[in-house]
C-alpha cells in the first residue's frame, strides 16, 4: 500500500525545495527559536514572521489549502496544555462568574498569553510542516547526519520512516480481519479490551521484526557503526537564503525591543 | 575436493532459549558450485540452520565455514563471502532509500566511495532492477522487493547465497522471474523452500529437514520422485486428496 502523509509534495518543485536539507533544517530552528524568544502580546512581531512563513509557503508553491489544514491538528495540544491559563493569570479581570462556591474569572492578561501560546505554536509548526513538506525524508535524514545530529537519533528516525508504512499496512491488516469478524456489534467493554489486545499483537510483532532486521544488518557486516556517503553540496542559493532569511529574522527579534 | 568445500556441517544441536530443540545432530558438507535445496514442512528447523551459516547464531565447532571455525576474527569475512537472504524482504530492506539498502553491505566492508557505487549499481542490473537507486522500499511491489533483498547481499560479491524461502508469496511469473535471475548467478546457492518446483528448476541435490534432523540427502530428482517420502514429510498432496477425490466438474483446491 502506499502512504504519502510524511513528506506529501516534497517531490515537487521549486526555489525551496532545491535548497540544501541543512539550509532548510537550521533555517527552521532559528525561526521557532526566534518565535519562541518573543516577547508576550508582540502582535506586529508576529505578524512579521507570519509574513515570513507565508512568503515561503507562496514560492514553496505547496497548497495553501494542505499546510493549513495539516497545522490545525496542534491546536488541540495547545489548548489542551494552555486553556486554563487565562483563569489563573493575575491581572484585570476580564469577565467574572461564579460557579457554585468558586469565584471563577478570566484575566486580560492571561487571555493574552494564551493568543500568544496559540501564536507562537502555529507559527513553529507552520515552519515544520513547510519544510517536511519541500524536503524528502532521506534528503532530511542525510542533512540531519551531515549536521553531527547523534547516529542514534539519526538511524532511530530512519527505520521510523522505513517501519511506520509496514506498521500501518499491519494494522489496517489487523483492523479488516477484525471487521470481517463483526467487531461492530460487540459490548463496549469488550471492544476495549480486543483493541488492547491487538496493541499488544503490534507491540509483539514490531519487536520480533527488530530482532529479525538486527540479523539482517549483523549479516551485513554491520558492527554498531554507520557509514554513508556525503551526497549533499551547497548551492549559491543556499548561501543566498541564509542571508535573507537571517537578516530577516534579526531585524525582526529587533522589532521586538520597539514595542 | 577438500579444497571447494565452502561448509561443513559436524553434529550441529542447537535448542532455543526456552529450551526448545531446534536442531539435533545435523552433519553435512556442501561444495563449491552446488546448488542445495533444504526442504521441509513449517517449523522443520531450516532458518535456525541458515542463521548457523554465518554465525548469527552461536556455532562452537560444529560449523566450519571454508574449513575454518567462525570465530571473531573471520565473522566480517565470512559474513561478505556467505550472503544470507531472509524470507521477508521489508526484514532485509531497512533502509529508507533502495540504494542505502544495496550499499549497506559494501559501506561496512570499507569500500571506497567509487566501489560502493560500482558494487551497487552492478548488483542491481544483476537482478534487473537497474535505476531503482533514488526509489523507496516501501513503494515497491513484493517481486522488486524479494529482487532488490538479494542485490543487497550480492553487492558484497558473496560466493555463496543462502536464501530463505527466496519465492513464497510471489506470483507464478514473479517467481519465474526470479528463478530465471538466480540460475545466471555465479555462486553457490543454498535454498531454504517448500516450492518443488523452483527445487526441480534450480538445485541437484536436496535435504530433507524434519523436526530438526536431517530425513534424507540425495540428489534432487531422487527425492522428488519419491512421492510416498515427500507425503509423509507434508510436502506434497496427501494420500487421499487425489485426482479421483475431486468432485467431478470442479477443479480441486488442492491441486498442484
Amino acid at each position: 500500500m502506499k502512504h504519502g502523509f510524511l513528506d506529501k509534495y516534497s517531490e515537487r518543485d521549486s526555489l525551496i525545495h532545491r535548497l540544501d536539507p541543512r539550509t532548510k533544517f537550521v533555517a527552521v530552528f532559528f525561526f521557532i527559536l526566534a518565535v519562541t524568544l518573543t516577547a508576550p502580546a508582540a502582535w506586529p512581531v508576529f505578524a512579521v514572521y507570519f509574513i515570513l512563513i507565508a512568503t515561503q509557503v507562496f514560492l514553496s508553491r505547496v497548497p495553501i489549502l494542505y499546510i493549513f489544514k495539516r497545522s490545525l491538528v496542534i491546536i488541540p495540544f495547545v489548548v489542551l496544555v494552555a486553556v486554563f491559563v487565562p483563569f489563573f493569570t493575575q491581572g484585570q479581570v476580564a469577565v467574572g462568574f461564579r460557579i457554585g462556591p468558586w469565584d471563577v474569572s478570566v484575566t486580560y492578561h492571561g487571555l493574552q498569553v494564551l493568543g500568544t501560546i496559540l501564536a507562537k505554536s502555529w507559527l513553529s509548526i507552520l515552519a515544520l510542516i513547510l519544510l517536511t513538506s519541500t524536503t524528502r525524508m532521506t534528503d532530511l535524514l542525510r542533512g540531519l547526519e551531515r549536521l553531527r545530529l547523534p547516529r542514534v537519533m539519526v538511524i532511530i528516525l530512519s527505520f521510523m520512516y522505513r517501519y511506520i508504512f509496514v506498521m500501518v499496512d499491519e494494522v489496517l491488516r489487523m483492523k479488516r480481519a477484525r471487521d470481517s469478524r463483526n467487531f461492530g456489534s460487540g459490548r463496549r467493554l469488550w471492544q476495549i479490551k480486543t483493541i488492547g489486545r491487538m496493541a499488544g499483537t503490534l507491540f509483539i510483532r514490531s519487536y520480533e521484526r527488530g530482532e529479525r532486521v538486527y540479523a539482517a544488518m549483523l549479516s551485513r557486516g554491520y558492527d554498531g557503526q554507520s557509514r554513508t556517503l556525503n551526497e549533499l553540496s551547497f548551492a549559491r542559493s543556499d548561501v543566498l537564503f541564509c542571508l535573507v532569511f537571517g537578516v530577516a529574522i534579526i531585524s525582526t527579534g529587533i522589532l521586538t525591543f520597539l514595542f | 575436493m577438500f579444497m571447494d568445500e565452502v561448509i561443513r556441517i559436524e553434529n550441529l544441536s542447537y535448542a532455543y532459549p526456552d529450551g526448545r530443540r531446534a536442531l539435533t545432530d545435523i552433519s553435512l558438507v556442501i561444495n563449491r558450485g552446488e546448488s542445495v535445496a533444504f526442504i521441509g514442512p513449517n517449523g522443520a528447523g531450516k532458518s535456525t540452520l541458515f542463521l548457523h551459516l554465518n554465525g548469527i547464531l552461536p556455532t562452537e565447532d560444529a560449523v566450519r565455514v571454508f574449513t575454518r571455525a567462525i570465530d571473531e576474527k573471520n565473522i566480517r569475512e565470512i559474513r561478505r563471502r556467505i550472503g544470507l537472504v531472509f524470507q521477508d524482504p521489508d526484514d532485509q530492506l531497512f533502509s529508507p532509500t533502495v540504494f542505502d539498502d544495496v550499499a549497506f553491505g559494501p559501506l561496512n566492508l570499507g569500500y571506497s566511495e567509487a566501489e560502493v557505487r560500482q558494487s551497487v549499481a552492478s548488483a542491481l542490473e544483476k537482478v534487473g532492477m537497474s535505476g531503482y537507486e533514488p526509489r523507496l522500499s516501501h513503494h515497491l511491489s513484493l517481486g522488486e522487493k524479494k529482487r532488490i533483498a538479494i542485490a543487497t547481499v550480492l553487492s558484497m560479491s558473496p560466493e555463496v547465497i543462502v536464501m530463505d524461502e527466496p519465492t513464497s508469496n510471489l506470483d507464478p511469473g514473479g517467481k519465474w522471474r526470479l528463478i530465471e535471475i538466480l540460475q545466471k548467478l555465479p555462486v553457490t546457492r543454498i535454498i531454504a523452500t517448500h516450492d518443488l518446483e523452483l527445487v526441480a528448476a534450480l538445485c541437484q541435490r536436496v535435504v530433507l529437514l524434519d523436526g530438526g534432523r536431517i530425513v534424507a540427502d540425495a540428489p534432487a530428482d531422487r527425492i522428488l520422485g519419491d512421492r510416498s517420502l515427500l507425503e509423509s514429510h507434508s510436502l506434497s498432496r496427501p494420500a487421499g486428496f487425489n485426482e479421483a477425490s475431486s468432485l467431478p466438474g470442479r477443479m480441486s483446491p488442492f491441486q498442484g
